[in-house]
């Protein structure tokens, strides 16, 4: 397993987001995370990331735990995507993008041409070939979302936890980028566990899906099975009803 | 990679630079000396000059580079650490608790050492004040850090105009002059550069942690950078930058806001961000432009000496304006 969790107890100040959650990732299997805004949903996937200490239970990264393994070897294993696109100093997309090579570099050396290689490999996957020297302040969102995206793949992580991975993606992008990630996921054995607030999107792309009800319930199994019409108008708190006759995107 | 390439030209540039000022601030004054007297001097030719320049102006040049290279190096951690590009080394009220402790040392009647103490000591209870009431509950957020530092620095300045309204008319010209930023007091350079040295040696190895930190602490720690400890080392060796250099010359204002990013733009869009060549280039800029207004200070309308800190205000006060506008 990559990740593994075992009665996990999560919490941010006095809301309970969920206890008792357990979760097993085995290269390739993709996760989604779902659920109302507020519910917990980045709070859970930080809590995955090490980032946040769980109020109880056991995590294990590769079979050990986050503190076993220290913060650069983590690093090595799992990428995360925050939402946080603020970056207040200017910088190029491709030096943007090197970040991801951090945890592989000892302290003295400098990004290699072989780093740039990943770097430049990233942007290409993410149809940013030719932005590399553009400053990413000029970028729209949805490019900066794409750059951040292309930062975690030139990280190389086994697991990649991402926060609304699609926020603020056309159509298009949103669709090529899942693709992308699940690819990566069949052909390399990486898992992902990602935020999504598409349940169309997380059925078809995610083979296994946690709900977070906001009331520290939580719903979590294989997506085609937890993921119905009733269970999601009890999460949203909106009637929802499956129908077969509307557009997709192929 | 070419803009690597043109970066370290840059860093090669500014030590150019710095070596040329340093010529400058020892040739220039009330007795011109033409650059062959400067150098036989250094040399070791018993010359008149050799008195002028290892007793008077070499150790004022010094003491000049040393506390430009710690405030724009102050400067440019106090950026990284708030995140944003308009804090300086005295936005969290160091300066102020260094001049509270100097203007009430002059008042004692202190001198020279005296009031290097005071100061020292003021900057250290103004760091600690802070850093303890910024996390106070063991958070720590930029803007909380922030507005501590802004509401002690207030305080500060409130003490320091007490303290000017109460002081005999005869010491307040030391004092004015103390406030302003002023060189020609400096007891000594060894310390200001030791600390350089000192604060260059711990930051320069985690100059890309810092980078990522810039960009955002979450991130920071999701690519491994422990980042708690890093805010801590990076305050406090800010703090201590900007009371050794507060100590040696008094509150040189504009140094460590305008000096990082002038070293931004000397490197370039490309690169001008990474803190591995910003941190010494802002060094050397910052010494170099410290010890050239140094020079104009002591020289403009001499016999009179201007405090330097005018000077730096003078030139940066438009620079500055001109950078934020041309964004």
């Amino acid at each position: 397993m990559i990740l593994s969790a075992r009665n996990l107890a999560v919490s941010i100040g006095l809301h309970k987001v969920c206890s008792g959650l357990g979760l097993d990732l085995a290269p390739g299997s993709r996760l989604a995370i779902l659920g109302k805004n507020g519910a917990g949903k980045s709070t859970l996937l930080a809590t995955l990331a090490g980032l946040r200490a769980p109020d109880a239970g056991t995590l294990l990264l590769d079979g050990k735990s986050y503190a076993e393994h220290g913060l650069r070897k983590a690093a090595r294993l799992r990428g995360w995507l925050g939402q946080d696109r603020s970056d207040p100093f200017a910088s190029t997309v491709l030096e943007t993008v090197l970040t991801g090579r951090h945890p592989h570099l000892g302290r003295w050396s400098w990004e290699s041409s072989a780093d740039a290689d990943i770097a430049r490999a990233a942007l290409a996957a993410l149809s940013l070939a030719d932005m590399e020297a553009r400053e990413i302040h000029t970028l729209s969102g949805g490019e900066r979302q794409r750059v951040a995206l292309a930062a975690l793949l030139a990280q190389q992580p086994r697991l990649y936890l991402l926060d609304e991975p699609l926020a603020h993606l056309d159509l298009n992008h949103q669709i090529a980028t899942l693709e992308l990630l699940t690819r990566r996921a069949r052909e390399t054995g990486v898992a992902l566990a990602m935020v999504l607030h598409d349940p169309n999107l997380a059925l078809r792309y995610c083979d296994q899906a946690i709900l977070l009800f906001g009331d520290s319930r939580h719903i979590a199994g294989p997506a085609v099975e937890v993921i119905d019409a009733a269970t999601l108008s009890n999460l949203y708190g909106h009637p929802l009803r499956r129908v077969e006759n509307f557009f997709i995107p192929e | 990679m070419p803009a690597r390439r043109r970066a370290l030209l840059v860093l090669a540039l500014l030590a150019v630079l710095s070596l040329a000022s340093l010529s400058v601030a020892l040739a220039v004054g009330s007795i011109p000396l033409a650059f062959t007297e400067v150098f036989a001097a250094l040399a070791g030719a018993d010359t008149a000059a050799r008195q002028i320049i290892l007793d008077l102006r070499l150790p004022r040049a010094l003491a000049g580079f040393a506390c430009g290279g710690l405030l724009a190096l102050a400067g440019a951690l106090m950026q990284v650490l708030l995140r944003n590009p308009l804090a300086d080394p005295y936005v969290l009220g160091i300066s102020g608790g260094a001049g509270v402790g100097a203007l009430s040392a002059m008042l004692l009647g202190l001198a020279g050492l005296g009031i290097a103490g005071f100061s020292f000591v003021g900057a250290l209870a103004a760091m600690l004040l802070v850093f303890g009431l910024a996390h106070g509950d063991g958070s720590w957020t930029q803007t909380r850090l922030l507005l501590t530092g802004v509401v002690v620095a207030a305080g500060c300045g409130a003490v320091v105009a007490l303290i000017l309204t109460v002081a005999p008319e005869q010491k307040i010209h030391g004092m004015l002059f103390w406030l302003m930023g002023d060189l020609s007091q400096a007891a000594a350079f060894l310390p200001a550069l030791a600390v350089l040295a000192l604060a260059l040696a711990v930051t320069l190895p985690f100059a890309r942690e810092l980078n990522l930190l810039a960009r955002g602490g979450e991130q920071a720690r999701a690519l491994g950078v422990a980042v708690p400890a890093l805010r801590r080392l990076i305050y406090f060796v800010a703090a201590l930058a900007t009371a050794a250099a507060v100590t040696t010359a008094g509150s040189i204002g504009f140094v460590g806001l305008i000096v990082p990013h002038l070293a931004r733009l000397a490197i370039g869009s490309n690169m001008g961000n990474d803190q591995r060549l910003l941190l010494p280039a802002a060094v050397l800029a910052g010494g170099s432009l410290l010890v050239l207004a140094d020079t104009l200070a002591r020289t403009v309308v001499a016999p009179l000496q201007l405090p330097v800190g005018v000077l730096t205000a003078l030139i940066g006060v438009p620079v500055f304006l001109y950078l934020l506008s041309r964004k």
